[in-house]
């Protein structure tokens, strides 16, 4: 959890003026773990990209959480800032919340369990919510075990709650759908990022680690889209604490899939699945 | 034009018994390409029987108090570091307790990966051609209606007598079964459970070996002798 040095008492706070005073003082505070407002002033802003395209910048804490709503063709970087960061992440269709992620439909279609650059992430109603379009962490991601739950935590660690060092990603998912106005029911199985799990021959789930630090992964919206992020510690991580990191996060206009990327192509399946997204977005009016 | 299947009978269906003794509290034949959904009590048996053999039966399970607890595919897997189902599996909720323990299996391997056919991915792997065939999907929307279920409490499900291989490579998909006529999978309930389950309609993948069969569920209660 990150430290904030500005809290705590520091000054008389007995009057209105001197609390007033002391309340102000604790601005332009720098942590690890914050937003940068407005997007283009980030200290982090990413080398390729021009910083006045960028609507979204933060770092979220390890563990912490994030949610977000963007407009379609927004590319979004989660960055692993020290190989420690897990991003559990839910996709939302913004027009329709009862489309989302369908993590079995985001295995099955594609024919490969293993998330990786060109992957697409389904919705259950045969289109792509958002597309994997750049992966610098080695595709250590995965797509079986989804988030840690509370009574997980307080067993494995003595704590699961979303305020404490060892949180449960699924106590951080429900509080970031609440922001959006969005309950239980709407946290579907999610796709972990960063953290590797592969399926042995005998069936057993294999852990395969980090993608090191500085790892990244590039997500493009294929319709508005909602996006729930969880970092907290993923379940089958063997590190004998709660492992976590800051997750840095920057979202910029950019554009949706076309027919000129290659994944558009890459099989007959996502081809169908790209057209399905375009004619319900061109119903709409949607470009 | 819409593909329909005819309800038949075959000289190998085979409805099997019960996998645990006790007292009958329901005894359904699934019609192929229908759904079924119940309450199951706690203590209380399923007995899942795969009348004409390689017939998968979609399944979501929800605790019948509290329809936001509901199965959970992943907390299932991490639980047992295993990606499929066995005897001895037991059947995660989103928080990670149980819902169901598998009692008996006289299958390989159950799948929970592949997910449920619907109208709309069956556009993206058969074509546009495919809209209009009956699908899993439909099945849980209209029995979950019934129970007051939606579109956002459908999530990955089990897929009963469903074969789905994980290659080295990450290459996945719905292969032959392993079951055959008689087949049973059986399920004691950990607390009162909501199941619902398709009897898959899929007649472009091998899931049901192309022809749609019918699935009995049984539902005993080992404490009450029959
Ligand atoms: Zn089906």
């Amino acid at each position: 959890m990150t430290d904030d040095r500005g809290a705590g008492r520091r000054s008389s706070t007995a009057t209105l003026a001197q609390a007033r005073d002391d309340a102000r003082g604790r601005a332009d505070t720098a942590v690890e773990a914050m937003p940068y407002l407005p997007p283009a002033s980030s200290p982090y802003a990413p080398a390729d990209v021009d910083p006045s395209t960028l609507v979204w910048a933060e770092t979220v804490a390890g563990p912490g959480y994030t949610h977000m709503t963007v407009a379609r063709g927004t590319r979004i970087r989660l960055e692993d800032v020290t190989g420690d960061a897990c991003a559990h992440v839910v996709v939302l269709s913004a027009l329709n919340p009862g489309e989302r992620l369908n993590v079995a439909d985001t295995q099955k279609i594609p024919w490969q369990a293993y998330l990786g650059a060109g992957h697409p992430l389904l919705s259950g109603d045969g289109r792509v919510l958002a597309t994997v379009v750049a992966d610098a962490a080695g595709g250590r991601h995965d797509a079986f075990c989804g988030v840690t739950t509370l009574a997980g935590n307080v067993e494995r660690y003595g704590a699961g709650a979303a305020h404490t060092a060892t949180a449960a990603g699924r106590e951080l998912l429900l509080l970031a759908a609440a922001k959006e106005g969005l309950t239980a029911r709407d946290i579907p199985p999610s796709v972990s990022f960063f953290k590797g799990v592969r399926v042995a021959a005998d069936g057993s789930l294999e852990w395969t680690g980090d993608g090191g630090a500085g790892a990244t992964v590039d997500l493009v919206a294929e319709m508005p889209l909602t996006l729930l992020v969880a970092n907290a510690a993923h379940p089958l991580d063997p590190a004998e604490g709660y492992r976590t990191g800051p997750l840095r996060v920057h979202g910029w206009a950019a554009a949706a899939s076309s027919p000129s990327d290659p994944w558009w192509t890459a099989t007959p399946e996502r081809t169908r699945a790209y057209l399905n997204t375009d004619q319900h977005l061109l119903a709409r009016g949607i470009r | 034009m819409t593909v329909t299947w005819a309800t038949h009978e075959a000289a190998y269906f085979d409805r099997s018994t019960p996998y645990v003794p006790g007292a009958a509290v329901l005894d359904h034949e699934i019609a192929p390409r229908e759904g079924w959904s119940g309450v199951v009590r706690a203590g209380h048996v399923l007995t899942l029987v795969d009348v004409g053999g390689n017939q998968s039966g979609d399944c979501l399970i929800y605790d019948a108090a509290d329809h936001d607890v509901r199965y959970s595919a992943q907390a299932t897997l991490v639980a047992q570091r295993h990606a499929y189902l066995v005897d001895g599996s037991v059947l995660r909720s989103n928080e990670g307790d149980p819902l169901m323990t598998i009692v008996g299996n006289e299958v390989d391997r159950q799948d929970t990966i592949g997910g449920a056919c619907s109208k709309e991915s069956n556009t993206l792997r058969y074509g546009h051609h495919t809209l209009f065939h009956h699908a899993c999907r439909e099945n849980f929307l209209l029995e979950g209606a019934r129970h007051g279920l939606g579109p956002r409490d459908l999530v990955s499900n089990i897929n009963w007598f469903m074969n789905v291989p994980v290659e080295a490579d990450g290459t996945l998909g719905i292969v032959d079964g392993m079951s055959a006529p008689g087949k049973r999978v059986a399920l004691r309930a950990e607390r009162d459970v909501l199941v619902v389950i398709s009897n898959c309609p899929q007649v472009n993948n091998p899931c049901n070996d192309f022809n749609p069969t019918p699935l009995r569920v049984i539902v005993t209660d080992p404490a009450v002798e029959a």
